[in-house]
């Protein structure tokens, strides 16, 4: 058994590739020194709004925080030049109340996490009946977690089997896949797990960090790792899968930072919400501040954009 | 020889699709964002001898240019022979009087103090720098400056410990010690140079190139505002001549070259059968080595620091790059991607990547060897990124199926070109790495330990980086084999450069 899942990394790496962590964590030090400003910064925080997808996962969650989140993403602010959010990302039993906020007419989708997020420790069929459940009340897109047992086992095709079961249960929903990067540990697990799940998405689809409820979510070098992932499986095959980074992105600096490697690495043509989303709940408030800061000068009241994600 | 044609892929001449192509286009512009500190430049700059700015006997100045705009920065001194002569007396009396006699606990607050009070005026000196040498200034903020601060801080470390850095043996100054520092990294060079000889008790007559004098003057203020006793450190400004006046005169005990092999030559053949000690760091032409099995995003980064950071004005720039056959297509269409990315334009802007070249003579230069280049064959690549109108820059450059015979391959080009060959066997890396007259970095990039030491002992370069490139430190002796030149800087063995051992 060990050998053969020893075996199993040894040819995976040699097929995708093996990443050097320092020299990752020194490639994305020179985001964070890229300075942008004045057309620059307001694109870049507009550009972030539209990329959210306002995520509420709690188990206190109830159809009033889920509505009033909804009214949030479809107008995060009074300004008419800030465009709504992507997504809102709840769990399987508020989809139906989320459908019910925004209404069908809407450009702002719903996003759900099924397959018993975020552990994924349910028996396959009981997964695939919360995506169908969750596709059947309104979600257009599903975010699935990925059986890191399996694949830290070496099983990859058992991980790459239950995608596709996942897959092909979302019918036309999109399908995010959550990697859970702080349970693959290294750098190479992570570039392995990127390409096992590209090679069974379709085009359009996505592969995310993480659930957001471990102690290590979205980084800029594990978002590097996958976004150099996506640009290779790209130039490989011409299939364009989209990148979602999620949790620990909660300031407009850090979003920016998102953006340029982005810009850096996969180009002009992930620079959208079809293809690059936020995973984020307080971020939202926080690009609001920074674009009410760009509007008018200068900050507000701390009072008129709270830093706690629940007050939307 | 092997070529690295690019591989058509056959997914798509199957189905006829256009290959796919990532667009790095202007969605997104960042606007200009320019470091605004005030870099407080002098319209005039004298010679610093004994302790103050003197007027050059001769009376002449000549002007020093912004290579980003080419406008005039500054007016700088002309030092001749009798300047010369001027500097060394003033440094003769110092050594003899006061600094050459001072306890090594008392030269450390100097020299302690020469680092604290450059961080204090770090922003300055970085835009400074950028102005005058035309680096970005990312580079002069981030690396430069704080660098040439860490050397003042190491070597005041060691001024009051030097019975500790030969074991066994005492350590005597050498007396007056003549310096001479090139262009590329002015500032840098210069606390290379005085940080280790003030440490062991010398004192200096120093000449900064002449397209980039400023910040050696301006360090001048910071060498008044320390207090340190008059005639310790001069600064002579000024051509060729100039340096010659400073390497060839009588009174220097030991000469310090940093610059060209051509002109070190130059300096060593003068210098024969004089009783001076020498140290030369010359030019290199570095291998950057790259295994089939490196991760190869990485090392791509490295290939693009080893050869854009400034400019490839680095004498240890990774200017050849062997890469081994299997992933050379990879490899090469890696570095394609990631050079279209790089921003070239004004180094005072604080997202440029690659900003001027230094002089108008140095443009020229490198054109002339890209040109032979094409000439002798070679593929070149240039991302097609807007240059500024004014000022000179020169876009990044790949060669592609270089061969050892190429001149590109054997001679330095002290510019943002990368010379691309390949190999199959580690022996061949070896021996195509070691075949140079220079001798005095590489780079290895591969997953197994084993390789990179056993690598590490067949180049013959002064310097190996494993799986990183253009790393710098003070602790780090730093110096060439061959015509790279002898000598070290830096670390312990740096500064048993600068004594004697009694």
């Amino acid at each position: 058994m060990a050998v053969t899942a020893h075996a199993a990394f040894k040819r995976l790496f040699n097929e995708v590739g093996t990443v050097d962590q320092v020299g990752v964590e020194e490639r994305v030090a020179k985001y964070t020194t890229r300075s942008i400003k004045k057309h620059a910064k307001l694109w870049g925080l507009k550009a972030a709004v539209s990329m959210v997808d306002l995520t509420t996962l709690e188990g206190k969650d109830t159809p009033g925080k889920v509505a009033s989140l909804c009214q949030k993403a479809l107008c995060p602010h009074d300004d008419p030049t800030i465009p709504q959010v992507a997504a809102v990302c709840v769990y399987p039993s508020m989809v139906k109340h989320a459908r019910r906020a925004l209404g069908e007419d809407t450009a702002v989708r719903i996003a759900s996490v099924a397959t018993a997020f975020p552990s994924g420790q349910a028996p396959l069929r009981t997964r695939l009946a919360e995506v169908k459940a969750a596709v059947a009340d309104g979600a257009d897109e599903i975010d699935m977690v990925i059986n890191r047992g399996a694949f830290l086992a070496g099983e990859f095709q058992l991980v790459q089997d239950e995608i596709v079961a996942v897959r092909d249960a979302c019918g036309a929903a999109t399908l995010k896949v959550i990697l859970e990067v702080s349970e693959l540990e290294t750098f190479d697990n992570i570039r392995g797990a990127s390409f096992l799940a590209m090679r069974v998405l379709r085009a359009g689809d996505f592969i995310k960090t993480s659930t957001g409820k471990t102690s290590l979510n979205a980084t800029l070098g594990n978002n590097q790792v996958m976004i150099e992932a996506i640009r290779d499986f790209y130039l490989e095959t011409g299939t364009a899968i989209a990148m979602k980074p999620a949790g620990g992105i909660r300031s407009a600096k850090q979003a920016l930072q998102f953006l340029t490697a982005v810009k850096e690495t996969l180009g002009d043509e992930w620079l959208n919400n079809t293809r690059y989303r936020f995973g984020a709940s307080s971020l939202l408030n926080d690009l609001l501040r920074q674009l009410e800061k760009e509007r008018t000068g200068a900050y507000q009241a701390p009072y008129y954009f709270s830093e706690a994600a629940e007050s939307y | 020889m092997p070529t690295l044609n690019d591989k058509k892929r056959p997914a798509s001449r199957a189905t006829g699709r256009p290959a796919p192509e990532l667009i790095f286009g202007d969605l997104w512009e960042f606007d200009p964002a320019p470091e605004t500190a005030d870099p407080r430049l002098k319209a005039r700059y004298d010679l610093f001898i004994g302790g103050k700015f003197v007027a050059p006997a001769s009376g002449k100045y000549f002007d020093s240019l912004n290579p980003a705009n080419e406008t005039k920065l500054a007016e700088i001194a002309h030092a001749n022979a009798a300047d010369v002569d001027a500097a060394y007396a003033a440094a003769k009396k110092a050594f003899d009087t006061t600094w050459g006699k001072m306890p090594g606990k008392e030269r450390a607050k100097y020299i302690y103090r020469l680092a604290r009070l450059l961080q204090d005026r770090a922003r300055e000196f970085a835009v400074a720098e950028t102005m005058d040498g035309g680096k970005p200034i990312k580079e002069s903020r981030d690396f430069d400056v704080p660098m040439a601060a860490a050397h003042f801080f190491y070597h005041a470390g060691w001024a009051d410990k030097l019975d500790y850095v030969a074991p066994g043996r005492k350590v005597a100054p050498l007396g007056v010690v003549g310096q001479v520092i090139p262009w590329n990294f002015p500032l840098l060079m210069l606390a290379w140079k005085i940080a280790p000889a003030l440490a062991m008790g010398n004192t200096i007559v120093i000449k900064p190139a002449e397209t980039t004098s400023v910040t050696a003057l301006k360090f001048a203020e910071i060498i008044q505002d320390a207090g340190l006793p008059p005639g310790t450190v001069n600064i002579v400004t000024g051509f060729g001549g100039t340096g010659a006046a400073v390497m060839g005169h009588p009174t220097a005990a030991k000469v310090a070259f940093t610059g060209s092999t051509e002109v070190g030559k130059i300096i060593m053949r003068s210098l024969a059968g004089t009783d001076k000690k020498m140290t030369m760091e010359l030019g290199g032409k570095a291998a950057n080595i790259v295994f089939d099995d490196a991760p190869l995003d990485q090392a791509v980064e490295g290939i693009v620091n080893g050869i854009f950071f400034n400019q490839g004005h680095v004498c240890c720039a990774g200017s050849r790059l062997l890469v081994h056959e299997p992933v050379a297509a990879a490899v090469l269409a890696k570095l394609k991607t990631r050079i279209r990315t790089l921003r070239v334009g004004d180094p005072l802007d604080k997202n440029t990547d690659i900003g001027a070249i230094n002089s108008r003579e140095q443009l020229k230069k490198i054109e002339s060897l890209v040109a032979a280049g094409v000439k002798e064959g070679a593929t070149l690549f240039q991302p097609a990124c807007k240059l500024p109108t004014k000022g000179y820059y020169f876009r990044p450059t790949v060669f592609s199926g270089v061969s050892m015979s190429h001149r590109i391959a054997r001679e330095e080009i002290f510019g943002p070109v990368l010379s691309v060959l390949t190999f199959r066997t580690l022996d061949e890396a070896v021996e195509k790495a070691n075949n140079t007259a220079y001798g005095l970095s590489a780079g290895v990039w591969t997953d197994k330990g084993s390789r990179i030491l056993k690598m590490s002992t067949e180049l013959k370069a002064g310097v190996v980086w494993a799986n990183t490139y253009n790393k710098f430190d003070p602790t780090s002796p730093f110096g060439g084999y061959k015509e790279s030149g002898f000598g070290r800087e830096g670390g312990r063995q740096g500064l048993l450069d600068y004594c004697k051992l009694v």
